[in-house]
């Protein structure tokens, strides 16, 4: 089960996950990030305070949108998660594709050197 | 200690799949990181199984079994009747391509391979049992 809520912080949309995301709730997370494309943001931020849990199907939708983000100069930075999450995405490499900071400060600053 | 649980194949029961290994292994002295690890190479497992073995049937069922024992590495089985999909014959396409190709899927079996020692298919009475084997550290 995920929760997500969205709020918008000095021109950046900020994406709030709050508890876990698996097989079945994945798509909760594509569909959000779907609409702050749609709604037109350039600065995504992805706040993991509260994400308890993520498998490769969470990790996926955030892979998908790498070169899409690329190609639209939109940029993405996700912060605050717990040691068992940054170890998913470490186990992948996948810290080495996104850009991951330690807290909300760091995520505003890397967004904007990005 | 052995522990089992049957599951049904409908995703949302992967939550109760979570909590299963979790609870089996959190009085046994093995790091918080290592139980993640494990939940997370299951949860990977039977996803893939629920989902391409058994097209999200939740009245089938499969069988998971852990097998703990001091001092040794922890063994789990995954006990089924549908088809078997050998993850040791699949070789994973570089995650560049991944990247490239915008996929979203890919990434469970490499996680599965990364986490887990030893991974086995074998057939018991006519069942298939996909055997996992994680060295741990015992404290």
């Amino acid at each position: 089960m995920i929760h997500i809520k969205r709020l918008q912080e000095d021109g950046a949309d900020i994406i709030a996950l709050i508890g876990e995301i698996d097989a079945s709730s994945s798509i909760e997370l594509d569909l959000a990030i779907a609409k702050s494309v749609e709604e037109g943001f350039s600065k995504i931020l992805v706040d993991c305070n509260s994400l308890e849990y993520i498998s490769s199907a969470g990790l996926g939708v955030f892979m998908s949108y790498i070169e899409e983000f690329k190609d639209q100069n939109i940029k993405m930075v996700l912060y605050g998660m717990n040691d068992r999450v940054s170890n998913t995405f470490e186990i992948l490499g996948l810290n080495e594709l996104l850009t991951i900071a330690k807290d909300k400060e760091q995520a505003k600053r890397l967004v904007d050197e990005l | 200690m052995n522990y089992k649980q049957k599951v049904g194949c409908n995703i949302e029961n992967l939550k109760g799949v979570r909590d299963f290994i979790r609870n089996a292994l959190k009085n046994h002295g093995v790091s918080e990181l290592q139980i993640s690890e494990m939940v997370l190479a299951l949860d990977e497992m039977c996803s893939n199984l629920m989902i391409h073995s058994h097209q999200c049937n939740p009245n089938e069922l499969f069988e998971i079994h852990i097998i703990f024992r001091k001092g040794e590495p922890v063994i789990f089985e995954i006990i089924d009747d549908g088809s078997t999909f050998d993850i040791n014959q699949f070789s994973e396409p570089e995650l560049d391509n991944l990247v490239s190709a915008k996929r979203k899927g890919g990434l469970g079996i490499r996680l599965v391979k990364s986490i887990m020692d030893k991974i086995e298919y074998d057939n018991r009475g006519g069942r298939n049992v996909c055997r996992l084997t994680k060295n741990i550290d015992h404290n």
